[in-house]
């Protein structure tokens, strides 16, 4: 099962095989691949776009290279947390992130996440795939992103057209 | 759709046999008997699985008593994709974050490290 849509020139597109525990997420990028690298790999910067809008993000640990390790949080204004952690199995500049990804809130379930980054000629296509232990693992991720997608969804759009972006 | 009838759509598509049920009838409608042929296992099995499938809503039965051929009801799929869509939209929001980052990256000058995270 596929979504995607064709208003905007750089879509997200989203891929949900009904046979296999994955997730598959495209998206291409007005920028190179060693700077959308950067993006992904600098603490400083990752901190900026990952979590999501209604939460506050905090990196304890991001040492984004073969065999370091990371942990970050999202926390409630309440001061709720929500840890999230795992390692870099394998970091190729410019090319390839390979990592594990556990919430630590369900330590059993671990993902192994591939981003790869391809040159499209100063623009660059980001595949990330997820791949989970069990279908139902893969579906219950993809029921939470409809809970906070319901909230934040347009409404943070907006305002990110609104800045002019 | 609650999130209970979700959960049951996707509980029953977590099988491999019903998922190959499901492809079958998304051809065509199908008897039952039609549908366990090429199984190894008997009718009632595959009845057992297509139960299953109707409590979820994805399967229908006709009326028909002699055949009572089995339907997909593909409106359940497309709710479904509206689901993956809510989560599509939650990535999109999040790759925007991602463009600000990379256009502001763009005007600031291209210095190795931003601040002094290293030395700190």
């Amino acid at each position: 099962m596929s979504s995607t849509s064709t208003h905007h020139r750089n879509e997200t597109r989203i891929v949900a095989d009904p046979a296999l525990p994955t997730i598959v997420i495209t998206r291409e990028f007005e920028a190179s691949p060693e700077r959308v690298f950067r993006a992904y790999t600098e603490p400083e910067l990752v901190v900026q776009w990952l979590g999501p809008r209604r939460l506050t993000m905090r990196i304890d640990e991001y040492d984004a290279r073969t065999g370091g390790s990371y942990r970050y949080v999202h926390a409630e204004d309440d001061g709720t947390e929500y840890g999230f952690r795992g390692v870099f199995h394998e970091v190729r500049p410019a090319e390839r992130i390979v990592q594990t990804f556990t919430y630590e809130g369900y330590p059993d379930g671990v993902s192994l996440e591939t981003a790869i980054f391809e040159d499209l000629g100063g623009r660059t296509r980001v595949t990330t795939t997820s791949v989970v232990d069990s279908i139902e693992a893969r579906d219950a991720i993809i029921a939470s992103g409809m809970e906070s997608g319901l909230r934040e969804g347009y409404e943070r759009l907006d305002d990110l057209l609104a800045e002019g972006v | 759709m609650t999130d209970d009838r979700l959960s049951r759509v996707f509980a029953a598509l977590a099988d491999p046999t019903r998922r190959d049920i499901v492809a079958r009838l998304a051809v065509g409608d199908a008897t039952v008997g039609e549908l366990a042929e090429p199984y190894d296992v008997s009718v009632q099995a595959v009845s057992k699985h297509l139960r299953v499938l109707e409590d979820a809503g994805l399967v229908s039965r006709s009326r028909d008593a002699q055949r009572r051929p089995c339907h997909l009801e593909s409106g359940v799929f497309d709710l479904m994709t509206k689901w993956i869509e809510r989560y599509r939209r939650e990535a999109e929001d999040r790759h925007r974050r991602l463009d600000a980052v990379l256009e502001q990256m763009e005007e600031a000058p291209e210095t190795e490290s931003r601040g002094s995270g290293a030395a700190s």
